[in-house]
């Protein structure tokens, strides 16, 4: 048994000491307009949770105060969810939160060494911010861009196809300020705006990006380029009243 | 004969910003609404049950049969929830459909809406996909204004309103009841069934959960009719589908062809394997479906035809591994995801997925022991089917046909490391050196969990 080993000492819940906040009566009201969208108020508790990491950085104790008396449950409520999720982060995040893809497939395609690079770059493990308060490196679960891997998410962007060497470059990029491009999205602001979208208000970047990117649209090339379509409902052996002819 | 790949879903994403709705209906986007909203509810549900639309979020369950189990007596009102928490490892179909046509998911959940009786619709959509969150929003928006969407829609009386829900950061919304409870403000846990969401579902009320792709299946089919959808697919398997292509290959992506295509044709269009290499195992239909081997690469990529192989199709997600790949290594990891991801409600899943990573990890070292595989394979047993839901049959799944393909590989974990045995830089895609700490990797590999 003596390969075994705890892994519970980091599993802390939120840090209620430090009970500093931004948040205001106008993020309440914000709250509310959240809870207006649903037939029951709890199911803003999401949205509302992701607001407050836009406004606090991460899920403040004012912040769990705050959903719970506006969606009508206790605060031990509103922990139990907040530290069930993990987009909740319950100590401060940095400006860019970077995600590294380490299920399976984009480990073995390289994601293991993108994690590896990075740390050693940064100088920070995993969860971990960097002195200068600019990345929070997180080894994040498969990310449905399989396709596409190995995959890095910046504040839930993609960045697809990765390497070590463009994964460093990335990152000096966020740390130095220089304007950073999703591959299939919009241009990176930063991990508190990107959880204000999260929350359900628009940052008005939605025509920003392509549609996809060359992988999405292999299957959609290959075909233009063969001729081949999906049958004419009008040419079909047996068509009836149901077949609408184009 | 159909052609190899027939775009449908996908046809529109290499126009021009196909996610804004003038660029949409100049296809003919909402004309097949038009249509739906001239038929009689039980018609628009007896066409895609008809069609054999079966659900492409893993289970195949058939679509337009889910819609009939709703009580029509019931004085509650109705709910449909479009399951867009796409997270099975492998599977990256909806995203993609999202984020180039958004209003081709709207399109069917008004349609869907009409059919069943529902004026209060939701997307749950994965929280990790900043992007996709905008596309929807503006699509809705859009919607709204075009008067899709709200009150008396098109004069046709039909009231309905759509609401886009970012979740968190949980695989296990993408299981039906937890995403419920997840869509209540709760922890996403299962529930235990009965009483099925068809009966009481969202805030205990009738509730129809269905996968994106399948509603987004749903204008086609009203627009061209079942004989057109059942010209495609084979004898039980019918239409069309999105079929995801990742891993070694030289161009992985997105096909959209009629079910019952082989992987051998879906590894040609993506250009064959990397140069130099060929494939070792694959997944049908993401991590949660047993793996096959090369010998399993003629197989029609359909339900029946995956079930008889000893799989599942489940999200068409095919993830292909070569020769380099260590299985160890790949269902460590796999497994490590499950216990990541387990929500701790029932003891075999949220204890057993910890114990099988331990073992795993061990032999992943070369450090592990006689009896091993009889104990993970006991181990198994004892976790699948004895959890409220099927993320424990997922994790299962992918060790028992792992050491079914490839035990001499747990078996020489007994004594050497894998990275020995498969240098794990030689199946990064780019030129890498040896992991600096590879003997200590696995452990760090463990995350803070949900528990």
């Amino acid at each position: 048994m003596s390969g075994f080993k705890s892994y519970f000492e980091k599993s802390g819940g939120i840090d209620v000491a430090d009970d500093a906040t931004n948040l205001t009566d106008e993020h309440r009201e914000e709250i509310r307009q959240i809870a207006a969208r649903y037939p029951q108020k709890r199911s803003a508790l999401l949205p509302a949770l992701h607001l407050v990491q836009s406004v606090d950085g991460r899920v403040s104790p004012k912040g769990l105060e705050m959903c719970a008396e506006e969606l009508g449950i206790t605060t031990a409520e509103a922990n139990g969810v907040a530290t069930f999720y993990t987009m909740y982060k319950r100590k401060k995040a940095g400006k860019h939160h970077v995600g590294v893809c380490s299920t399976a497939l984009c480990a073995i395609m390289g994601g293991d060494h993108i994690f590896e690079t990075l740390s050693e770059h940064l100088g920070v493990g995993n969860d971990e911010t960097t002195e200068d308060g600019s990345v929070t490196l997180e080894r994040v679960e498969c990310n449905a861009g399989c396709d596409y891997a190995p995959v890095v998410m910046v504040n839930w962007e993609f960045f697809d196809n990765m390497t070590p060497d463009s994964a460093i470059r990335l990152v000096d990029d966020l740390a130095a300020g220089n304007p950073v491009t999703s591959t299939r999205g919009a241009e990176i602001t930063s991990w508190r705006e990107a959880e204000r979208v999260l929350a359900g208000f628009d940052d008005g970047r939605t025509d920003e990006g392509p549609a996809g990117g060359p992988a999405s649209l292999l299957g959609v090339e290959i075909a233009a380029e063969k001729g081949w379509k999906a049958p004419d409902p009008a040419a079909l052996p047996a068509n009836d009243t149901e077949g609408e002819s184009k | 004969m159909t052609d190899l790949l027939t775009p449908v879903l996908s046809a529109n994403w290499a126009d021009d910003r196909p996610w804004r709705i003038n660029n949409y209906e100049r296809r003919g986007g909402y004309d097949a609404l038009r249509k739906a909203l001239d038929m009689q509810p039980d018609d628009v549900i007896a066409l895609v049950k008809d069609a054999n639309l079966r659900g492409r979020g893993g289970a195949g369950f058939p679509t337009g049969m889910k819609w009939s189990f709703v009580p029509k007596d019931n004085p509650n009102p109705k709910y449909l929830v479009v399951n867009a928490d796409e997270s099975e490892p492998g599977t990256c179909k909806d995203i993609p459909l999202m984020m180039a046509s958004p209003h081709t998911l709207v399109e069917g959940i008004i349609i869907a809406s009409h059919a069943i009786g529902v004026s209060h619709a939701f997307i749950y959509v994965r929280g990790e996909v900043l992007h996709v969150a905008r596309r929807l929003q503006q699509a809705v928006r859009e919607a709204y204004s075009a008067g899709y969407l709200g009150r008396n829609i098109l004069g046709k009386g039909l009231d309905l309103e759509l609401t886009v829900h970012s979740g968190a950061g949980a695989y296990i919304c993408g299981e039906e009841t937890a995403l419920l409870d997840s869509l209540e403000g709760r922890r996403g846990q299962p529930r235990l069934r009965p009483p099925f969401p068809a009966v009481a579902g969202l805030y205990a009320s009738p509730t129809v959960v269905n996968n994106v792709e399948s509603i987004a299946s749903v204008p086609s089919i009203v627009a061209n009719g079942k004989e057109w959808f059942q010209s495609m697919g084979t004898e039980k398997s019918k239409g069309f589908t999105l079929y995801s292509l990742s891993g070694h290959v030289k161009k992985p992506g997105q096909f959209e062809a009629p079910m019952g295509i082989t992987l051998r044709e879906l590894i040609d269009l993506g250009g064959g394997m990397r140069d130099g290499h060929k494939l070792k195992f694959w997944t049908p239909g993401g991590s949660s479906t047993p793996l096959l081997t090369a010998e399993h690469m003629d197989m029609p990529l359909d339900y029946e035809a995956t079930a008889a192989a000893g799989s599942m199709l489940g999200t068409k997600a095919l993830q292909c591994f070569d020769e380099t790949t260590s299985v160890v290594r790949s269902t460590l990891r796999f497994v490590e995801f499950y216990k990541h991801e387990s929500c701790g409600k029932c003891t075999p899943c949220r204890e057993g997925t910890w114990w099988l990573v331990q073992i795993l990890m061990r032999i992943e070292r070369g450090e592990g022991v006689e009896g091993d595989i009889e104990k993970l394979l006991d181990l198994s047993e004892n976790i699948g089917g004895r959890s409220f839901c099927a993320l424990a049959d997922g994790a299962v799944a992918t060790v028992t046909s792992a050491i079914k393909h490839f035990r001499s590989e747990f078996e020489a974990g007994y004594t050497t490391p894998a990275w020995e045995l498969f240098p794990y830089e030689k199946s990064a895609l780019f030129e890498a050196k040896p992991l600096a700490a590879a003997s200590e990797h696995a452990g760090a590999q463990q995350k803070v969990g949900t528990h």
